[in-house]
């Protein structure tokens, strides 16, 4: 069993935890979005082989948060409080 | 030398020492020009470099292989084939693939070893029965062979079932694919490779792809490892690898790649003789030729291209298998492994030209890939001679994603994913 660091709680086993999506995928705002757009929010995905940075929920807290992996040997270098870069602001 | 595999040539090597034998496909290498390349030496990959040949008669053709063939997802599968689908696009696209797997050995001249031993999907609540009959009404329509089945049917088929009244995933019938089966999964690839090379493909193996040549904004060929290839269509069959590829190509897909698990026990006498699905589960078991007990299981929840599979879903699948076969209690495992599938939010996979003219795509078959290799190789080949779609490939062009007809086999037929 992994590990995965909640900024909130620590360590804790990775069944404790569900993906989210890649960080940085920002909703289209406004109203004359294209659907080639929408498609590319919606489905679009860079799907990195190697660094990644990624959105994870921790269930048990129910906080989100971004944590930074590597998608090959599944290493994970550190995870943080979501920043501006992830809401858009 | 002897080519053609048959009784009467086996005898007949039999006698002179087994020396004649000619290698089953050729290793050239690589020419600077073909009419076509496919990247992938996989079984899409492969039937499609075959049927390119046999359907189109387009002979000029590199496979690219960065690794060896059938290493990665063809070798890595529960090798189940089946075609029990809801939508009717799904049911044109597999019930094609499942047609010519029952014809595949003779066609290839190569033994794929398809068993039409039946398929059993099981339903573990009365709410699952009412989904499963609505399920076999839709896979019925569309003209698939599927029957439902009560759980006396259920004890007849399966008799080493748990049904004691404490059962935790207690049986209460389920949907049935008689014609659905497996087929020997190294078979496929070997047997392909082997045809395709018959009729002039070159396999090249140990050949991975760097980048794409690029000209007035087509795909004029690729940049390999072994040098430059060039040719006017290219076709991709890679995977769980289709995105690293798409990033070259300077385009996304709506794929997320993740490792699928398997594991198989040790040998034993003849047990369990069809294939059983437990979608509640996700358990997989079906047992081979050989007497192992092959056992598949849901996706891992983490985006992953590390081909070995995380411990809580290996878990979770041996936990549901013993509450469902407490009989296999003894048994020991001897291999588990795991391959990179490409998964699609509508869990449909994507044929078609890619949003680089002159790449075309065949990927996304998530969990499924293996099913529908003949179906996949057939409809990417058609694209790569022909340049457009054939009428079952159409409908899963990539387009779907910004047109928003998507075909949603995840609450269709209720795929683990």
């Amino acid at each position: 069993m992994q590990l995965f660091p909640c900024p909130f709680c620590g360590p804790r086993e990775e069944s404790e935890f569900h993906y989210g999506g890649e960080a940085g995928n920002l909703r289209p705002d406004g109203g004359d979005v294209t659907a080639e757009r929408w498609a590319g929010y919606l489905h679009m995905r860079d799907n990195p082989k190697g660094p990644t940075r990624e959105i994870w929920v921790h269930l048990t807290c129910g906080e989100f948060f971004a944590m930074s992996r590597d998608s090959v040997n599944h290493k994970v270098s550190g995870s943080s409080v979501l920043g501006e870069a992830e809401h858009g602001a | 030398m002897t080519r053609h595999y048959s009784a009467l040539s086996l005898f007949k090597e039999g006698l002179a020492g087994q020396k004649g034998w000619e290698k089953a496909w050729r290793s050239p290498e690589p020419k600077p020009r073909y009419d076509a390349i496919v990247i992938g030496g996989g079984g899409h990959g492969l039937a499609t470099a075959y049927y390119l040949a046999k359907n189109h008669g387009v002979t000029n053709v590199a496979l690219l292989e960065k690794g060896w063939i059938g290493g990665g997802n063809t070798g890595r599968n529960t090798t189940v084939v089946r075609s029990n689908y809801f939508y009717p696009e799904s049911a044109a696209i597999y019930g094609l693939a499942h047609s010519l797997y029952k014809t595949l050995s003779k066609d290839l001249n190569y033994n794929v070893m398809f068993s039409a031993r039946g398929i059993l999907t099981l339903a573990h609540s009365e709410a699952a029965m009412e989904t499963a009959a609505r399920s076999v009404n839709a896979i019925q329509v569309n003209g698939i062979d599927c029957e439902l089945f009560s759980v006396e049917d259920v004890r007849r088929v399966v008799p080493i079932y748990n049904f004691s009244p404490d059962a935790r995933y207690p049986a209460y019938g389920g949907t049935w694919q008689p014609s659905g089966g497996t087929a020997r999964h190294d078979a496929v690839a070997w047997g392909y490779a082997r045809a395709a090379s018959r009729l002039g493909v070159d396999i090249i193996q140990n050949c991975e792809i760097t980048d794409f040549i690029i000209e007035n904004g087509r795909c004029r060929g690729v940049v390999t490892s072994r040098g430059a290839i060039r040719a006017e269509r290219t076709g991709m069959a890679v995977a769980g690898h289709s995105s690293v590829l798409a990033a070259k190509a300077g385009f996304r897909l709506p794929v997320n790649s993740y490792a699928l698990q398997a594991c198989v026990s040790e040998p034993v006498k003849p047990i369990l003789d069809t294939v059983v699905i437990s979608p509640d589960t996700g358990v997989y078991v079906s047992q081979s030729d050989k007497g192992e007990l092959v056992i598949g299981g849901a996706l891992d929840r983490i985006p992953s291209y590390g081909q070995r599979g995380n411990l809580p879903v290996l878990e979770g699948v041996i936990a549901g298998m013993l509450n469902m076969y407490p009989i296999f209690g003894q048994l020991k495992m001897m291999r588990q492994w795991a391959g990179i599938v490409d998964v699609v939010p509508d869990s449909s996979p994507i044929i078609g030209e890619s949003p680089l003219p002159g790449l075309f795509l065949n990927c996304g078959w998530g969990t499924g890939g293996f099913k529908a290799i003949p179906a996949g190789g057939t409809l990417l080949a058609h694209l790569l001679a022909t340049g457009g779609h054939h009428d079952i490939s159409r409908p899963f062009d990539l387009d779907r994603f910004a047109r928003g007809r998507l075909i949603d086999e995840a609450a269709g037929s209720g795929i683990a994913h």
